[in-house]
């Protein structure tokens, strides 16, 4: 008896801080189905008649919702595949042919993500300006994958170190090359894990937001600069703002949702098993 | 089938990732091993703990570099040649099956990696299945098998390479005990059939003996003999070996060389060491002590008086085990621990006073310094004398 | 090296070189590692050298005739300039701020979602949601919807309770700056605190209770240390991300009012793009590389000793 008591005491609290951290998302959402009047009103309104009007704004042509939202999909799968590509193969040969300097490197590796993006600002953006890759794709794509390449490396390298010495071993003596090994025997063990790392990078490059903001203007673009660009909307817009905030934030709160508890796993860089 | 040479092999490990001269200045994990196989032979490395086994092995393998020495298999020297193209199968004692591939893809692996024909796969595999009677098991994952069909599909990795030396690195250790006794029998019999090469490393001495033909020693690194069992358990060639092989181990006392270099005299023990000692030997030893080495299986309950015998050591019982057919005895004699294994009918109990005796042939005999056996006669010769 | 000479597979050498099997090995996987190796030196460690030189010229977009080298006059101007004191100062009030905040809090949580209760697993998904909104668009919903003054949400709540609403954006900028990363970031805490306290083994909980521990001292001596580990990544990688806040403060206050949630990388970023001062603005990025490899080294200490810590129990 009393430990169901102190189970509905545990649920109650449990839940009021669950609503309590959700209402900021949930009133956002609420407040998309508002019309602009009822959004921007000084008693609040929990109960209404939802419309579909703000959607509608925001997704019409001209609005550009779709240019932005391709330049999200396609800097942050791309700089995640990228990341991946680059990232797998350092892991594998530190994780399972490690040398002297295999600590070196992966520390290495790991503090280049102390370096804080204004730290390399201005060069890039230099260098960029000279190249023509301000406001393009390309340029965007590469910044993402250098901000989440050592996270990524240092991910798929815990997850490597999971897989049992003996299983590298034995595919050498049944006459695997390195390469061999890397793509028949050591990838698809480590599937769920690199899936993992790939999420937790394309959910980082999506919300990116530094970059984004100083190194594109339209062309490439990205959800955070049309987003922003509600910055001084000032009560006039917060019906239509709250629609494109959905519309950003929707996909990918709903894809952290279900991969949780994986990339959790990777993050904790094996200090939890 | 190859011949295996090592050659004065050495093994430190080291120069890792904490500094070299720390390191090196270790003892080495394998120290000078010398040792040339015959063609097809089964050779089982056995030891106790950390003493260099799985070394030896990955060294074979060409998982580890030799620090030093030479290693030929099939007169070829494998110094400078990798794992892969050794044309050797390793059978893990974690099995490190892979995970995510059926029985038969497990199986088949090497084959692909090799770009054989589907057809020759196949059959290869099957027929490899066939012997280790896994036949039913091969479209399933290694999850969804027992620890010894695992074993099996292990075992049946390493057959389908047809290769020229067979590695085990204490397979059967992750097996229960009865399935362990038939997988031994079972290794045993694909020996024949395949005549193959085999190291074989345990650190189970029982296994040791019932499997190999000639079983290696070691210890700390260092071989301490190599022999086939029968000579292993007649003539260990240190205290070390005598202590390792057989069971229950051998029991040993320290005793003083008499005058005569013939009597052996401890506080109330003797023995006459008999004629299977070279005399010579002994006659170093005149007036000193030595380790007498007697194994339990060889003692005897002598119901008469202690006094007359020439061979006898008489005690207080303080534990009695009887396990059937044979009953274990305990006894303190001279400050020593004495094991004996009498008959399983025995009348000694608990608190009694029993006098044993043993062959004086069947006596082993120890320097007290460097532990190694005093040198005899062989045994056959001895126990005709 | 020596790996260049059996990279090319000469099987003469025999036994004399030792490490033959690792050199063997060692020639590929160099080149496994060199393409990961090369992208951060170029994204990253060339930048960060250039922008080392940059720091030390005269440099300004606006004045292209004004260049040449400055010695440490960028960085003199800096130390006297009171608004990069404060962007210094206000960095570290909300790291720290939110360091605080986001670890206390995520551990009550962890320990609240570690006990089984009805939903549980949903209401740690909607929990932590927040984690998945993108920083700009925190900004914006928290400074429109829940901070205006007169039609927010939270104004609206104090109104209802006879209290005087605040203009929270105006009069605690900080402040409100600190609750949105804290929004944030607590579900981070809360997600990986969490899974470190679900694998504390069953069988020390039950050691430590028959041993006649109570609560506080069950958690004290064996939660706490099992989770040494797992709080460490959490302040190592919120410390990254801290530092280098950006949008939140970019979609809200702007740095203001004046300089009060002004922070390095925003007061960087106003040199630069408002200012065109490279060679200011590199001065500044330094400073800022510098304190982020202060709480590296701080941080690796930190753990250095835990680890000793732990060898010696
Ligand atoms: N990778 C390594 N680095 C350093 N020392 C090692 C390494 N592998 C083994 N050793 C050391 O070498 C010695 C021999 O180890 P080995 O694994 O060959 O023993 P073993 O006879 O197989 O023992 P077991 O029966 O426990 O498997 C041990 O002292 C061990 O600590
Ligand atoms: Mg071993």
């Amino acid at each position: 008896m009393n430990a169901q008591r102190s189970n509905i005491g545990l649920a109650v609290v449990g839940w009021l801080v669950a609503l309590i951290m959700f209402f900021p998302i949930l009133w956002m959402v609420l407040t998309a189905f508002k019309t602009e009047q009822t959004a921007f009103s000084t008693t609040p309104e929990f109960l209404f008649s939802p419309t579909l009007e703000s959607f509608r704004t925001a997704l019409a042509q001209g609005a550009g919702y779709w240019h932005y939202a391709f330049n999200s999909f396609f800097t942050a799968m791309v700089s995640t595949l990228l990341g991946l590509a680059l990232a797998v193969p350092a892991a594998f040969a530190m994780a399972f042919y490690p040398s002297k300097r295999t600590d070196f490197t992966l520390v290495w590796m790991v503090s280049t993500k102390f370096i804080p993006a204004v730290g390399v600002l201005i060069p890039i953006f230099l260098i960029y300006k000279s190249l023509g890759l301000i406001d393009n794709d390309w340029g965007l794509i590469m910044l993402f994958t250098a901000m989440n390449l050592p996270i990524m490396v240092w991910m798929v390298y815990s997850y490597f170190r999971d897989v049992p010495k003996d299983i590298v071993e034995a595919a050498d003596i049944d006459g695997a090359s390195t390469m061999q090994t890397m793509f028949r025997v050591i990838l698809p063990l480590a599937l769920p894990g690199l899936a993992s790392t790939g999420l937790l990078a394309l959910i980082l490059a999506w919300n990116e937001s530094f970059w984004s903001l100083t190194m594109t203007d339209h062309n490439a673009a990205t959800l955070a600069v049309f987003i922003a660009s509600f910055k001084s909307a000032e009560g006039l817009f917060w019906a239509k703002m709250s629609a494109a905030s959905v519309l950003t934030v929707t996909p990918i709160v709903v894809l952290g949702w279900f991969a949780q508890r994986q990339m959790v796993r990777g993050l904790t860089f094996g200090a939890v098993k | 089938m190859a011949v295996v040479e090592l050659k004065n092999v050495v093994k430190r490990y080291g120069g890792g990732l904490t500094g070299k001269a720390a390191r090196s200045e270790e003892a080495p994990a394998v120290d000078d091993f010398n040792l040339v196989t015959e063609d097809g032979e089964f050779v089982v490395l056995v030891g106790p703990s950390g003493c260099g086994k799985s070394t030896t092995m990955r060294m074979i393998a060409g998982l580890e570099d030799n620090t030093e020495g030479e290693i030929r298999i099939g007169g070829r020297d494998v110094s400078d040649v990798a794992a892969r193209d050794r044309d050797i199968a390793m059978v893990f004692q974690s099995y490190a099956l892979y995970p995510h591939m059926s029985v038969f893809e497990n199986m088949a692996f090497s084959l692909r990696l090799k770009k054989a024909p589907k057809s020759e796969i196949d059959q290869r595999v099957n027929e490899a299945a066939s012997i280790l009677d896994i036949t039913h098991l091969l479209d399933r994952k290694p999850r969804a098998l027992s620890g010894g069909q695992r074993q099996r599909v292990a075992l049946g990795r390493a057959i389908v390479r047809q290769p020229q030396v067979f590695l085990m690195d204490e397979p059967l250790s992750n097996l229960d005990a009865k399935l362990r006794v038939d997988m031994r029998a079972e290794i045993v019999k694909l020996h024949r059939k395949l005549g193959v090469t085999t190291f074989y490393v345990t650190h189970d001495q029982t296994e040791a003996m019932t499997m190999g033909q000639r079983i290696v020693v070691m210890r700390d690194g260092r071989i301490q003999q190599i022999d086939t069992p029968n000579a292993l358990y007649a003539r260990p060639a240190n205290m070390f070996v005598a202590g390792f092989i057989g069971t229950p181990s051998m029991n040993f006392m320290k005793m003083r060389v008499g005058d005569d270099t013939r009597s052996l005299k401890g506080e109330t023990a003797r023995f006459r060491a008999g004629d299977a000692f070279t005399g010579d030997l002994l006659d170093s030893h005149r007036g000193q002590e030595v380790w007498v080495g007697i194994r339990p299986e060889h003692l005897q309950h002598h119901e008469g008086d202690a006094g007359a015998l020439e061979n006898g050591l008489s005690g207080t019982v303080d534990v009695v085990e009887p396990l059937g057919s044979v009953t274990m005895v305990q006894l303190e004699i001279d400050g020593h621990r004495i094991t004996a294994q009498l008959e399983g009918d025995t009348r000694a109990r608990s608190g009694d006073t029993i006098t044993l005796t043993c062959e004086s042939a069947r006596l082993h005999l120890f320097d007290v310094v460097s532990e190694q056996a005093l040198a005899r006669q062989p045994v056959e010769s001895a126990a005709t004398a | 090296m020596t790996s260049e000479v059996t990279a090319k597979g000469t099987g003469t050498a025999g036994s004399a070189s030792g490490q033959g099997a690792s050199r063997r090995r060692r020639a590929p996987v160099k080149r496994l590692m060199a393409p990961a190796v090369i992208f951060l030196l170029v994204w990253m460690i060339v930048p960060l050298g250039m922008t080392i030189y940059y720091s030390f010229q005269n440099y300004n977009l606006m004045m292209p005739m004004m260049r040449g080298f400055a010695g440490i006059g960028n960085y003199a101007i800096l130390l006297t300039d009171a608004t990069f004191w404060d962007a210094l100062g206000n960095t570290l009030v909300l790291v720290v701020a939110c360091l605080a905040v986001t670890v206390g809090l995520g551990l009550l949580l962890a320990l609240l979602f570690n006990a089984t209760f009805i939903g549980r697993g949903v209401a740690r998904t909607l929990a932590i949601s927040p984690f998945f909104v993108m920083p700009v668009v925190t900004g914006l919903i928290w400074k429109n919807m829940l901070f205006h003054p007169v039609y927010g949400l939270i104004s609206w709540a104090m109104r209802s309770l006879g209290l005087e609403p605040i203009d929270w954006l105006a009069h605690h900028p900080m402040l409100s700056i600190i609750i949105m990363i804290s929004w944030e970031w607590t579900p981070f805490a809360l997600l990986i605190l969490l899974t470190g306290l679900q694998s504390l083994p069953e069988d020390q909980i039950e050691a430590v209770r028959l041993d006649g521990a109570n609560r506080w001292q069950e958690f004290r001596h064996i939660v706490i240390p099992h989770l040494g580990q797992v709080l460490y990544v959490v302040v190592m990688l919120e410390s990254i991300f801290f530092l280098t806040s950006f949008a939140e403060i970019y979609a809200t206050t702007s740095g203001g009012p004046g300089t009060a949630t002004t922070n390095l990388p925003y007061y960087i970023y106003l040199n630069a793009f408002f200012q065109y001062d490279i060679g200011l603005s590199s001065a500044a990025a330094i400073g800022a590389v510098i304190l982020a490899n202060i709480f590296a080294i701080f941080l690796i200490r930190f753990v250095a000793g835990n680890l000793n810590a732990g060898s010696a129990r």
